[in-house]
Parts: C-alpha cells; structure tokens; sequence
C-alpha cells in the first residue's frame, strides 16, 4: 500500500518543530506500523536524510517506549493496543497519516517524536512501591488475599506507564497512571500501612510537575492500551479523601 | 594468567551456600557509605541487586539505555517464575527443582551454582508477594502455580501472561523507593561502552549519554554487568530492538573470559516469520505448552493443501494430524524442554509438513475449549491471544495459533565464579548476562528465578566478600590516565563509525549478520557450515568498517550510530559464537552439531571430552581468541543422556 506521512520533525528540545511530509510506497499490510517507520528511515539514510528518531524497544506492546499520536489519537486507530502492536492492515491505501510525539508539558520533546516522560519515574519515586528490605518476606503464603482483589490488583498493576492517558487528556492530567499504582497496592493487604501517605505524596509531586487536574472526561480510559479503568481514579479519590480526614 | 577456579565451597550440596556465606567477609554500615558500586542494566538482575546494594548502605549509580528503568526487557517475560515452594503438594523440593535445571540444562552447568539458585527460589516468590507483586491465586486466597516444560511438577507463579512486567516493576519500585532515600541514583538514556581498570582491578566505566552524545567517565569499588544476552546477534530474536552485548564484549576485550557463547536458546513458540521488512519476532509464552497442543499433518499432501489455502486446518480429521511431540515423548509430551521441542518443530517442517509459510507447525487450543470451556482458556491466556490477533489478524480461539522456534535467550554469558564475579576482579556478571545457570539450554520459568535470585540473593553478598578489601581505597578522580585512555578509545570508535561514510545501512549489514548467524550457527549446525560462517562473518566485518553508513552528529540523539556501535560488536562476537561451536564436537542442549545424535536423532554429548564450560580469552583485534576450559565435575548427579519418553 501506499500512504502520504505528515510526520513532526523537531531537532532539539529548544528549537520549533514543524511537520514534514514524505510519501511512502509498496508497504505491505502485514507490517506493523514501526516496520513502516524503519522502511522510510532507511529510504531517507540512502538520501542522505537524518532518519526519524521515535521510542520503541520491545516491539511487543509491554515495555511501554513507543510513544506515537497517529491522526490524533495514542498510539493510533485500533484499540487496546500500543503503536508497536498496530499493523497496516487498519489503514487504507492511499491514506494521509499524521504522526506526532505525545504533547503534553510535563513530557517535553527531547527530538522528533521523542519525549521525555521522566515525570513518572518522578512520581513513582514519591511512593509507587511497598517499603519492604531484601530479605524482610515473610512465607508467601501467610497472607491469603481473595482472588477478586488480586485479579482487581492486577488489572491496575497492568499500567505499563506509556503516557497515553496524559496525551490524550485535554488537560495533560496524569490522574489514571498514578491511580493504577495507587489502586494495585489499596487493593492489597501489605499496601495498605503506607497508603494514606502513599497518595498524599504521588498526588503532591504529580501537581507539582505540571500535569492538570482530572475532570473526569474519560479519553485516558478510552485510549489507554492496557484498558486500564476510570474505576481506578474513583478508587484514587477514595483513597485521597481517607488519607486527608481519615 | 587465566585462573578459572570456580571457588565453589567444598562440602555436601545443600550445604555450599549456608558454609559459604558464614565464611565470607563482610562490610561495616560505616563502611558501607564509603564505597560506590556500578550497576549497568536495570531489569530483573540489574534493579534487584542496585535496591538491594542501596538498601544495604552502598552508594549505587545505576544505567540503563531505556528513558526509564521500569523499560528494561526483563519487563516481556510472559509466563513465570519457578520456585520449589511445593504449595502443589506436588513432590517438588529444593533438590529436585535443581536436577531438573542440570538435566535441562544437558548437564553443562556448575552443580553448586544451579543448587543455590534453587535454594533462594523460595526467598523470591517471599520477597516479591512482600513488595505487592499480584501473582495469581486460586478461590481460597493463595497463590496458584502451573507447570512448565521440563518438569512434572507444577512450580511456576504467574500473574498472568505479565509475569516479567508485575516482577520487574516490583524491583523497579524497589529501586525507585532508594533513589528517594538519596542510595541510588539512575542514569537512564545512558550506554556503557568502556570499562575502565585501575591497577588489575574494575574501577568505572566509560558511558555515552544518548541524548547529548557526551562521553563520560563514572568511577566506583566495583561494576555490576546486568546487561542481558546477546540474541540480537540474529538480527531476528524475541528480544527488545536496543537490546546488545557492548558493556559485556568491551568488558571482554578488556579481559573478561567469555563462556559458552554458543549456547543460545531457540525458543519453539514464537510468532513464525513473514515477511522481509520484519523486525523482530514474538514469543508466544511457553505455557501455552500446558493447554495447547501441538501438531503438523500427518501426509505432505494435507500440508501442502493447508499451505495453498484450499483447506482450513480445523477441517482436518483427528487420524491425519501427527501431534508429533506427544507421538515421541509421550512421558512429558508438550511439554518437552525448549531445545527439543524447537528441533522437533524444524525436523517435521525440514520433511515438508509444515504449515503456513511452510516454516510453522499448529498450536492448538479447541481440545482445551472443548473440556475448560472457552472462559477459563480466555481467563488463561486471554493477553496472549489478543497480541496473536493483532499480528496476525487470526482468531486463536477459531483456528489454531501457528508457531516456529526463534532466537530467545542467551545461556552464554560472561564467565564467573561462584561469587559471580568476572576474570577482572571487581568486575561481576548477574542474570542473563552471565553463563553460570543454564548450561546448554535454560528451562521455561527459570529466566526471572536466576535474575532475582543473583539480584536479591546471591550478589548482594559475594560483592561484600570483594568490597571488604576495598574499604580504605579512596574514590579515585576521573582524571587518571586509565579514565583518559578508556573515554579516547571511546571518542574515537564513534568518530571512525561516523566518518566511515559509506553506502549501506546499519540495519542492512544486521540483517546480513542475522542470516549467517541463523543459516550455520542456528538450530542446527555442522562442521563445513561453521567454518563458512566464520569465514563470511570476518568479510563482513570488514565491509562493514569500510562501507557502513551512519548519518547525524555525534553530540547528538543519533539513533544510528547507536544501532552502529552494537552492530559492531555484534559482528565480533558472532564469529565468536561459531569458533566455539566448532570446537564443541557434541550436541548438548540448544547446541546441536549434526553430526552428533542418536539413531532418533536426538542430541548426542560426548561427557569424556567436553564436561567443561567453554572460556575464552580475547587476544587483540584481528587475533584467534584463546580457548581456556573450566572442567565441570560432578559429585552429585550423574551424567545421563537426557530422556524425556
């Protein structure tokens, strides 16, 4: 298939991006949609051109470095995917693509499609764990915890930290990511020693970074590719409100 | 002169660690502040032990090539984790979680390692539930567990098929949690491509900031490698896209003996190739093996017909499929150890049974829909057939998943003792990236048990054993001459990459080396393919010096001369990998020479003259590595060929 790509060149962090627009032929529908993206970086090197700099490492949605908004949309058309899991076959022939980097202040672009997402680490260092030594475990099993909170656990703990949920909200809230970590330990009997303060602290840093307020509009929740729930951000507010009269 | 003294404590087996760590030295608190230790790499290995060397009171830098930590590939491990708990009441125990990893591993790995590592199995699973990690569990509240390929026991946790990403985000909030306490500190978009020895001993290492292109010099007591395998070496693997050998082979070149390089693993259930502008190949978790069943047509012209399209494999009756792996082993049936189960897969596609494009056998699930119902297998493995769909728009709920063996892990690693440390003192090696585990072939759910266990458990007490000598040797400036020397050769190798200006991709030439790497030193190797392997590897290196094309500036993001510098080394230690192929004339595990099997064509050892672990030195650039063997003796188990009927 053929497409026409409108792809945001950006050289550095302090310079003004633009879009660029570059043709691609003969893609077949099989590839996936970052095989796209190396078959014209390796079309622009034979030009002489610089290629496309993008995140991606694992190549099988899990990792969660690929960072690309395909015609305006987190890691484009298809649903509970990441981009590196998207194939051609969801486009048509033909088709003009528009791909830029996520857009949101606290994830500045480092170059092109790149982004610099080391707010989260940010906010995961304020709390995003249990405070337990190496060494500390008691038996696995002296703890049973029922299979509905752990599967619930579970679901949040799935957040592979991608930045979608901040790309596609209007106001670069980064309320779902940091309710998935809360939700997985609340759910849990060994998180909940540190819960009150846990939340106070993520919370703190997460509107001291930048990123805007949650006003329930639900374009993280749609957009997200581990289907990660709103019921998390409820849960979060729960869990904020005990923290704070509790 | 190379001294290969495994230092592996005298005495019964289940006794080694415990005598071990009461004779070791250790380290004061106070102490403890006065010294720096390297961490490069931040998955499961790399993350446990910089949390743990932070929480011990050591001051951590740690590195990672991702823009987080939490990226690391250790994240992509579906399936599990082994640990002999026995919560099946299964007659598992500590003893036999360790002969079944030596016999996985065709018995080429060291006894006192591999019985340690199933010792502190049980400490994970602990330390992990400790840390909030949400493994599955069964109705009544506690963990549930399944089984994995080579063993009749059920040990291996999960939470779902995520187990590598719920485990690595439970060392990475570990870390995250020291790096708040001011214990670690994180350099992430950052690359080691040096390492820097003072006086005979490991001393820091030379880095390139990804984004910047600055070269940098970063001084501590000691460097921890955790810097993962070298399956990129193919070109096509399961592995991450940045994923490369450079902090290990430049560690190599400065003096640390590499083992085993030949031993990599293929793993039988991955997505099968299709196409040339492919990039990477994905796994289908291993415990896939547990419900589905595999199986080629019995006749060639069922094949073949499936092949053109005219019929669908679910119209193919009962009597004419061959469900060739439990026709030959009907003891462990799917469930065969990897190395096996990937050879029995080519040996059916080699005789014209395969399917789709002719590469790939059928992984079926409808008899595991006909009995669970659709719900428990949805419940099961419900991730795993969502990520098939998306790459290969078919439904594995309808029609039967199809499959072929891809390059996975390395066994190989650098060479350490039992202390995991390297033939550069103060150097050390832990998790995949060392050799000491896995022998010639790893067994499923045993990848994240060895990361953890060296992470958490193991390393965290022999580096102190070092350290303890080291704690009244001053930080050193950056300035010295070995800083200097290393960040220039450093500086240069990047310039000469950069100024080669020639006419072929980065890629182009990976893609070149992949196909030598998967034509002569893949699944299937002899003599005559080696020596041609060796032969074409050395003439592509050289065109690759003086024809590679890297575009962009060196202080820079340049993602090409990033893929050029691991290309690079990639192609060194190809060659490498088939030396030691050739001198290995046996098949043991995931090495199989053709010329050594069975009359059934199984894996034929040759224990007389290769029960040794394969170390080799580098002597210089263009020169013959030298062979040195570290002969493994066996007190405990006794050697037999591998039976899985």
């Amino acid at each position: 298939m053929d497409l026409k790509l409108k792809i945001w060149r950006q050289k550095n962090q302090n310079t003004k991006g633009k879009f660029v627009t570059y043709p691609v032929s003969n893609i077949s529908k099989d590839s996936s949609f970052l095989e796209m993206m190396d078959v014209l970086n390796e079309s622009l090197i034979a030009k002489d051109e610089e290629p496309i700099a993008f995140d991606h490492d694992c190549r099988e949605g899990i990792c969660g470095c690929c960072s690309l908004y395909i015609n305006g949309r987190p890691h484009g058309p298809d649903e509970k995917i990441t981009v590196c899991q998207l194939h051609m076959r969801k486009f048509k022939d033909g088709e003009t693509v528009v791909i830029e980097p996520w857009r949101a202040r606290p994830f500045p672009v480092i170059k092109d499609l790149i982004v610099d997402r080391t707010a989260f680490d940010k906010i995961i260092t304020e709390g995003g764990y249990i405070s337990v030594n190496t060494g500390n475990a008691a038996d696995a099993s002296v703890i049973p915890i029922s299979k509905e909170d752990a599967d619930l656990s579970f679901d949040a703990a799935a957040c592979i930290g991608c930045g979608a949920c901040v790309a596609a909200c209007k106001n670069a809230s980064a309320m779902l990511f940091v309710s998935a970590k809360i939700s997985q330990f609340a759910l849990l009997p060994q998180g909940r020693i540190e819960a009150k303060q846990r939340v106070d602290s993520m919370i703190s840093k997460m509107d001291e970074l930048g990123f805007g307020s949650c006003t329930n509009t639900g374009a993280c929740e749609a957009e997200c590719p581990k289907g990660i729930t709103l019921t998390n951000i409820a849960r979060l507010n729960r869990e904020f409100i005990k923290a704070k009269v509790g | 002169m190379v001294n290969l003294n495994s230092n592996v404590p005298e005495g019964p087996l289940a006794e080694k660690w415990t005598k071990y760590k009461a004779g070791q030295k250790l380290v004061n608190p106070k102490n403890k502040t006065k010294l720096d230790v390297i961490v490069v790499g931040t998955g499961l290995a790399g993350a446990s032990a910089a949390a743990s060397l932070g929480e011990m009171g050591f001051n951590v830098q740690s590195f990672c090539y991702q823009d987080s930590p939490r990226r690391a590939h250790s994240i992509a491990a579906q399936g599990g984790i082994n640990a002999a708990k026995n919560y099946q009441n299964d007659g598992d125990s500590i003893y036999r979680l360790f002969f079944d990893t030596i016999k996985g591993g065709d018995y080429r790995s060291r006894e006192g390692n591999v019985y340690r590592l199933a010792e502190v199995s049980n400490n994970i699973i602990d330390q992990c539930v400790a840390q909030g990690v949400p493994f599955a569990r069964e109705y009544g509240g506690y963990l549930d567990n399944r089984s994995f390929g080579g063993a009749q026991v059920s040990r291996t946790f999960y939470a779902r098929g995520q187990t590598g990403q719920q485990l690595l985000l439970g060392a990475y909030g570990a870390l995250m949690r020291q790096v708040k306490l001011g214990k670690v500190k994180i350099n992430a978009r950052v690359e080691m491509h040096d390492l820097v020895i003072v006086d005979g001993k490991a001393r820091g290492i030379i880095t390139r900031d990804m984004v910047s292109g600055k070269i940098e010099s970063h001084f501590a007591h000691a460097v921890v490698l955790a810097t993962g395998g070298y399956g990129n070496t193919f070109f096509l693997s399961t592995m991450a896209m940045g994923a490369n050998v450079s902090a290990a082979w430049q560690s190599h070149k400065r003096g640390a003996l590499f083992a085993n390089p030949s031993f990599v693993q293929i793993h039988p259930t991955c997505i099968p190739v299709h196409g040339d502008y492919q990039s990477k190949l994905t796994l289908m978790s291993e415990s896939l093996r547990n419900d589905g069943r595999i199986w080629v047509p019995k006749n060639k012209e069922d094949a073949e017909k499936i092949r053109s399209g005219s019929l669908k494999p679910k119209d193919l009756k009962e009597e004419d499929r061959d469900y060739y792996l439990e026709r030959r082993y009907p003891a462990f049936g799917n469930l065969v150890p990897r190395d096996v189960a990937s050879r029995a897969a080519k040996e059916r596609c080699d005789e014209g049974h395969g399917v789709g494009t002719g590469l790939a056998v059928f992984l079926d699930f409808k008899d595991a829909i006909a009995k669970m119902g659709k719900k428990t297998i949805e419940d099961k493995y419900g991730n795993l057939f969502q990520m098939y769909e998306k790459i290969t728009d078919d439904n594995p709920y309808e029609t039967p998943m199809m499959i072929y063996p891809a390059i996975h892990y390395s066994m190989g690693g650098l060479w350490v003792d039992y202390g995991l440390m390297t033939t550069i003192p103060g150097l050390f090696a832990i998790g995949e990236a060392n050799f000491s585990d896995h022998g010639a072939n790893r067994l499923g759910a045993s990848a994240l048990m060895q990361g953890l266990a060296d992470g958490y458990f193991v390393l965290p007490y022999t580096i102190q054993n070092y350290l303890a000598d080291d704690i009244s040797t001053p930080r050193m400036s950056t300035d010295l001459p070995e800083f200097k020397a290393a960040s220039k050769n450093v500086e240069d190798k990047m310039s000469r990459l950069i100024n080669v200006k020639g006419s072929k991709t980065v890629d182009s030439f990976h893609k070149r080396l992949g196909h030598i790497m998967w034509n002569y030193v893949g699944m299937a190797r002899e003599k005559k393919g080696l020596e041609k392997a060796i032969v074409e590897i050395q003439e592509l290196r050289k065109e690759f010096w003086k024809d590679v094309k890297v575009p962009g500036l060196l202080n820079d993001l340049n993602t090409e001369l990033e893929k050029a510098a691991r290309v690079a080394d990639f192609l060194e230690l190809g060659e490498l990998m088939a030396r030691d192929a050739l001198q290995r004339e046996e098949s043991c595990g995931g090495h199989f020479r053709e010329e050594f099997k069975t009359p059934e064509g199984e894996a034929l050892r040759n224990d007389k003259d290769f029960t040794f672990v394969a170390a080799w030195e580098h002597k210089g650039e263009g020169k013959k590595a030298e062979l040195h063997k570290e002969v493994l003796n066996f007190e405990f188990v006794e050697l037999k060929q591998r039976n899985y009927k």
